[in-house]
């Protein structure tokens, strides 16, 4: 757990890879160095961007003093920060499971072999990780689903997704935070929107940050305060 | 204080230097295809080099203004008319009010930037009026725009006046395109001669392209060990693999991340010219270090700044 190597992206980018695998320890050290590369607001430096076990630095090559980049990646490196998101108490998200708002649930137990309530409660059991943000603004990729049901992706995605679906890809679990089209398995639907540019947070979810999944009616569903 | 659009022409959307620092939450960058027009159509009408501005593609609009002002039009070369007088390129003109301007037959580059004394109005989303059409955000209702829109502008901080052409920062691409890469940032995840193979020949930009990104068709890359990689950042002018080893240039609008092997990245001072290709037109890349890359930004630079010196 110590590699690491440094690449460029052309001549405006530089990333930081480290192990290659999908791995919480692995994904702390990404967000631990994003965090304290956007904390230290090197000037030209345009976008810090963790993902799983990388993280991108975008510069402006003719406004960045690159050795002077490229010196405080290497003392974050040999000097970890300690990683933010531990200290965050996990977020916790209602789920309004199965039925119309969940119409892939049925095929996630036949997958599983169990009962379309044992599936939600094996979803909802599991603390999650957001091992980073991608896809569209807000869309969290969340893990690590437990075996049983890590149905993989629908074999033709949907060409409309719901706001606010929930969905199991694999290991994977995410909450689509727009209409968009989407592959993943919809096993229900959260009544707390995971993006909205005109709230005073926009994004619900930043990287590291742990998430729990508990179920609600389609009566309280429906009257969830929208936040 | 507004401009009225009377056709839309195919895709004209409201742009400014792009949504940047909020990839790590997801949010794509978008922002013009063809930065350095964007820069030079805002810095002849004396705006801030980062104001929102029209990009026009292939095929123009027509627009009417309510008040005078100065605008420019920099980039793609269309024959442009103001009431049926021809209007210039590269130079800050008065549109006096109720006139109509209108873009008509395209001669060379596929995207022009039209930037008005002042700048376009429109309310930033997280800090950017770009359009990211995809996602619906910025710009005007997160779309492109449509007939009868009225965009609300800025008042001109002063009166520009209108000047002389000034010589083009970037002379507009003929239909095969020399654009520059570095290798990387994942080259050994390809065949020892997949880096050759990308330089042999020339890549066609498909049909299905757009701000996106550009689909190419030429001589396949091949992968070491398979096509699939842990998802990660996807920098702009990145040239990244799926599995049919057809390379796809990401562009403007791309996605944050993608889980695909990226053999080399465009050089900053060519994702101008990309962005000036459309469906059709073909690529010969060429590898560059890391300096000649720095050269070339230099060199442009040096071409934008003392035109934004002039008028800020």
């Amino acid at each position: 757990m110590t590699g690491y190597r440094l690449v460029a992206a052309g001549d405006s980018a530089i990333v930081i890879e480290f192990d290659d695998r999908i791995d919480a320890a692995v994904n702390a050290r990404a967000i631990a160095l994003a965090s304290a590369l956007q904390e230290a607001s090197v000037r030209g430096v345009r976008d810090v961007v963790p993902t799983y076990r990388s993280v991108a630095v975008y510069f402006d090559p003719l406004r960045t003093a690159y050795d002077q980049l490229v010196d405080r990646i290497g003392q974050e490196l040999r000097h970890p920060s300690p990683d933010p998101s531990a200290a965050r108490p996990p977020l916790r998200i209602p789920v309004c499971y199965g039925g119309d708002l969940g119409p892939d649930l049925p095929e996630v137990a036949a997958f599983a072999h169990v009962s379309e309530a044992e599936v939600v409660k094996r979803h909802a059991a599991a603390t999650y990780r957001v091992f980073m943000l991608g896809f569209v603004a807000g869309f969290a990729y969340m893990g690590t689903v437990d075996a049983s049901i890590a149905i993989p992706r629908r074999p033709t995605p949907r060409v409309r997704v719901p706001l606010g679906s929930v969905g199991i890809a694999g290991v994977q679990t995410g909450i689509y935070p727009a209409e968009t089209p989407g592959g993943w398995q919809l096993i229900g639907r959260t009544p707390v929107k995971p993006f909205d540019a005109n709230r005073a947070e926009p994004f619900l979810m930043q990287a590291g940050d742990h998430v729990q999944f508990f179920p609600i009616s389609r009566e309280e569903f429906t009257r969830w305060p929208s936040a | 204080m507004a401009l009225r659009v009377i056709k839309p022409g195919m895709l004209t959307t409201v742009q400014d230097a792009g949504r940047w620092g909020y990839q790590a939450h997801g949010v794509p960058v978008a922002g013009p295809m063809d930065p350095c027009s964007h820069r030079l159509a805002n810095a002849l009408v004396g705006n801030a080099r980062a104001a929102a501005a029209l990009e026009v593609t292939l095929l123009g609009p027509e627009i009417e203004f309510d008040e005078e002002r100065v605008i420019a039009i920099a980039g793609a070369e269309f024959a442009v008319t103001l009431d049926g007088r021809s209007a210039p390129l590269h130079a800050p003109f008065v549109v006096p009010p109720g006139a109509r301007l209108t873009f008509g037959a395209r001669h060379r580059g596929a995207r022009a930037y039209l930037a008005i004394a002042g700048g376009i109005a429109t309310p930033p989303v997280l800090g950017s009026r770009a359009t990211h059409v995809i996602s619906r955000m910025g710009g005007l209702d997160g779309r492109p725009l449509r007939a009868g829109d009225v965009l609300p502008l800025f008042n001109a901080r002063r009166v520009q006046s209108a000047g002389a052409p000034t010589a083009p920062v970037l002379p507009m691409p003929e239909r095969d395109a020399r654009i520059r890469v570095m290798a990387g940032p994942q080259q050994d995840r390809f065949r020892a001669d997949a880096l050759d193979a990308l330089l042999s020949a020339p890549y066609t930009i498909r049909q299905d392209s757009d701000r996106m990104g550009f689909r190419l068709q030429g001589p396949p890359l091949a992968h070491a060990d398979g096509a699939d990689i842990i998802s990660d950042a996807t920098p702009l002018g990145v040239l990244q693999v799926p599995a049919s080893g057809q390379p796809i240039l990401l562009m403007a609008d791309r996605q944050t991340t993608g889980g695909y092997p990226k053999i080399a990245t465009v050089i900053s001072a060519d994702i101008p010219i990309a962005g000036q290709l459309a469906p059709g037109d073909t690529i010969r890349f060429e590898i560059c270090t890391p300096q000649q890359a720095m050269a070339a930004l230099i060199a442009q630079e040096r071409a934008l700044m003392p035109l934004e010196a002039d008028r800020s």
